[in-house]
């Protein structure tokens, strides 16, 4: 007999729907967050895609902070392209909504335990057998048949059941964020702006929080991370565009910017959300993929738990139906990030200056595409696979 | 040797996803870097949103030696 049938490390929104998913599949299932909130420091823009939430939950006013229909990119010399979005866009409350998925986890019948800290699996027989943790400095251990490792971008439970998880410095972006108030921007806009000055290799954005806030930050790729510094980028930023904004959170963190990792599951453990590296490799969103991938870890748990089979070979639907909801895309998507990354400002201008002149409404991404294929035709390569999954 | 400066982590874990080897140790609120396991490839020093970690340049002593 084993404590837990389930022990899932982390409680975002991957963790959270793993863990709902494996209860709801009939396993015995308990969710380890190793600070002392759910949902709480928040390291994330906030942004996700309405249809993509509404697979999962029913937006809640309570922690819909904008809702979001219009688009604007700016280029190196500031250069404003607008464009309508067909799908709309909401701006969370990350503290609120990881919240809510963990109390709708908690509900459905899994145990939850805060400032539990991992620092070790009990590994037998080459095979995860459970959990060493740390709880009001005393050293604990539960044994379960399945541990679902969803501790964000450091993925270190993964590295203590020996799968490679680092990250090439390329595939990471270096991220801050502030979240001001007394800005006055378009509540119902995201903007974007690309290039070396403020960004590179990465983007800036600025999304609308409500009441006059908004969430400001912007991710250094890695590669640039030597020379230029995400904290001090952002507060250059800050003094230039709204030298009057109030700064009420500060955050910095980690946006992994790779493919999924090509092993997610080992004897007795799965990798999901972050930690999997099951972020859109071009925006840098994790959220609504890392419910997509936590759901398939902890359907697939609850269905090997059935078989018996605690084995990759068991566990071989999951990396399967994440492939195909998610992966093969990402894949594409990381050939597009490569292919986009050195464009140079000069080219980023000319561009946005020829997309400028048409009217947003008439702008649609493939106009972009074609845009940015007129500087770089090997780029169309790229997005054709990207979309055809080839 | 990579050092951590005094009050300015924010325990991001930006370094740690980095890290090739696996020698940094985050908790709540605690960065530790162990040494013994860390090869000075310094790219957690680059990575770093907030300057945090630094080297004490004990590679290039070596070089310019």
């Amino acid at each position: 007999m084993t404590d837990f049938d389930v022990i899932v490390v982390g409680g975002g929104p991957s963790g959270s729907m793993a863990a709902e998913a494996a209860v709801k599949g009939g396993a015995k299932t308990l969710l380890l967050e190793k600070d002392r909130d759910i949902g709480y420091p928040v390291r994330c823009g906030e942004g996700v895609g309405a249809s993509g939430l509404k697979q999962f939950i029913e937006p809640d006013p309570q922690w819909i902070a904008a809702t979001i229909s219009k688009v604007r990119m700016r280029s190196p010399d500031n250069t404003k392209v607008d464009f309508g979005m067909k799908d709309a866009g909401y701006i969370l409350h990350r503290r609120l909504f990881d919240y809510a998925l963990a109390n709708r986890a908690g509900q459905a019948g899994v145990e939850i335990q805060t400032r539990a800290y991992v620092d070790g699996l009990i590994v037998e027989d080459d095979a995860v057998k459970g959990v060493k943790y740390q709880y009001m400095g005393e050293n604990k251990e539960l044994t379960a048949k399945i541990v679902i490792a969803a501790d964000g971008v450091e993925s270190r439970v993964g590295r203590m059941a020996r799968m490679r998880t680092a990250t090439k410095l390329r595939d990471m972006d270096s991220g801050y964020q502030v979240t001001v108030g007394n800005v006055d921007i378009d509540q119902e806009m995201i903007d974007f702006f690309v290039g070396s000055n403020w960004a590179p290799g990465g983007y800036l954005w600025i999304f609308p929080k409500g009441n006059g806030m908004a969430n400001i930050g912007l991710g250094v790729n890695g590669a640039f991370s030597k020379d230029f510094n995400a904290h001090d980028l952002t507060h250059k930023f800050l003094n230039e565009h709204f030298p009057k904004a109030s700064i009420l959170t500060s955050v910095c963190g980690g946006i992994p910017i790779a493919k999924t990792l090509k092993t997610i599951t080992k004897n007795g453990i799965m990798l999901t959300g972050d930690a999997a590296r099951m972020v859109n490799p071009v925006t840098g969103g994790g959220i609504i993929t890392g419910m997509v991938g936590g759901r398939i870890a902890g359907e697939v748990a609850a269905a090997a738990l059935q078989t018996g089979d605690l084995t990759p070979h068991g566990f071989k639907d999951y990396p399967a139906r994440w492939q195909k909801a998610e992966g093969k895309t990402h894949d594409g998507l990381h050939r597009v990030a490569n292919a986009i990354f050195d464009i140079t400002d000069d080219k980023l201008n000319k561009m946005a200056h020829r997309l400028a002149k048409i009217p947003p409404d008439e702008l649609s991404l493939m106009k972009i595409f074609t845009a940015v294929a007129r500087q770089k035709p090997s780029i169309l390569i790229d997005v054709t696979r990207a979309f055809a999954g080839v | 040797m990579i050092l951590v400066k005094d009050n300015r982590c924010d325990f991001c874990g930006t370094c740690v996803a980095v890290c090739p080897v696996d020698a940094i140790e985050l908790r709540e609120a605690d960065i530790s870097i162990i040494h013994d396991t860390c090869i000075d490839c310094d790219i957690c020093i680059w990575v770093c949103p907030i300057d945090v970690l630094s080297s004490d340049d004990k590679k290039e002593e070596v070089k310019h030696d």
